[in-house]
């Protein structure tokens, strides 16, 4: 398959700035595994993704891996696929556990990052984190994703750079599991943060 | 009367208010937080020296699981 073919139903203008771009991605779960597969499809130009885990059989159920994909390590999987969509972008794969020190170092050529932890602790520690070394570099949370229905409670908040997608109130617990379609529509519309803050001047 | 603003909230300003301060007073008890006052972030470990001046404008997210 020709490059020109899997962007021909891209707008011509921004495809420039879409393969310029350089987006990190912190955390391959239901949120990072959902945002790559779309920022992958829009030709993002270089995908920079950290995680430490390995694919359990609970992931299947909002994850973006397979049967066979069991057992391995998010990032190696997720490359597998991610060329599978979109072969024409650059991804920068790490296996390891984000902390504060390593941070800075990984995702320091990134224009945007994503937040995609499952945990509150982790959340906390990469956006304290970057709003003290990158606080001019957007930062797009996913907070609040657990449970089914309720469309009309999740929205987008902006706090100077940093940006709130989710319900804010819904934490997995005993009767509300995180499930594909709100972990997915959380993740799409940080995907879709990612756009419109690379493209807000075209 | 000097105020400050807590998450579009009014509340009375005082001398020496910290964070940790404004926690109480708020009634928040979640531990999970990113605050920013006036736009910069104010680090966990700043939560109880850093003096928050009048007329600030506060904002606390609390931080919940999931993903």
């Amino acid at each position: 398959m020709l490059k020109d073919e899997f962007f021909s139903k891209h707008d011509p203008g921004i495809i420039p700035a879409l393969r310029s771009a350089v987006v990190g991605i912190a955390g391959a779960g239901g949120l990072g595994s959902n945002v790559a597969f779309s920022l992958a499809r829009a030709g993002i130009g270089k995908l920079i993704i950290a995680d430490f885990d390995k694919i359990e059989p609970s992931n299947l159920n909002r994850q973006q891996y397979f049967i066979n994909q069991i057992g391995m390590p998010k990032v190696t999987a997720l490359l597998e696929n991610l060329k599978q969509i979109n072969p024409f972008s650059d991804y920068q794969m790490h296996e390891v556990k984000l902390d504060e020190k390593n941070i800075p170092n990984i995702f320091k050529d990134v224009d945007i990052i994503v937040e995609a932890f499952d945990k509150a602790e982790m959340k906390e520690m990469l956006i304290e984190t970057w709003l003290s070394y990158f606080p001019q570099k957007p930062i797009i949370t996913g907070l609040g994703v657990a449970g089914y229905g309720r469309n009309d409670l999740i929205h987008t908040k902006k706090i100077e750079n940093l940006y709130i997608c989710g319900d804010e109130q819904t934490e997995p617990q005993e009767g509300i599991s995180p499930m594909a379609p709100r972990v997915g529509i959380v993740a799409n519309m940080q995907a879709n943060m990612v756009l419109e803050l690379l493209l807000k001047d075209i | 009367m000097k105020t400050l603003t807590v998450n579009g909230n009014s509340l009375l300003w005082e001398k020496n208010m910290t964070i940790d301060v404004i926690l109480k007073k708020m009634n928040y008890t979640f531990k999970m937080l990113v605050v920013k006052v006036n736009g910069k972030l104010i680090k966990k470990t700043e939560y109880s020296t850093i003096i928050i001046p009048a007329a600030a404008n506060v904002e606390i997210i609390h931080l919940i699981s999931g993903g």
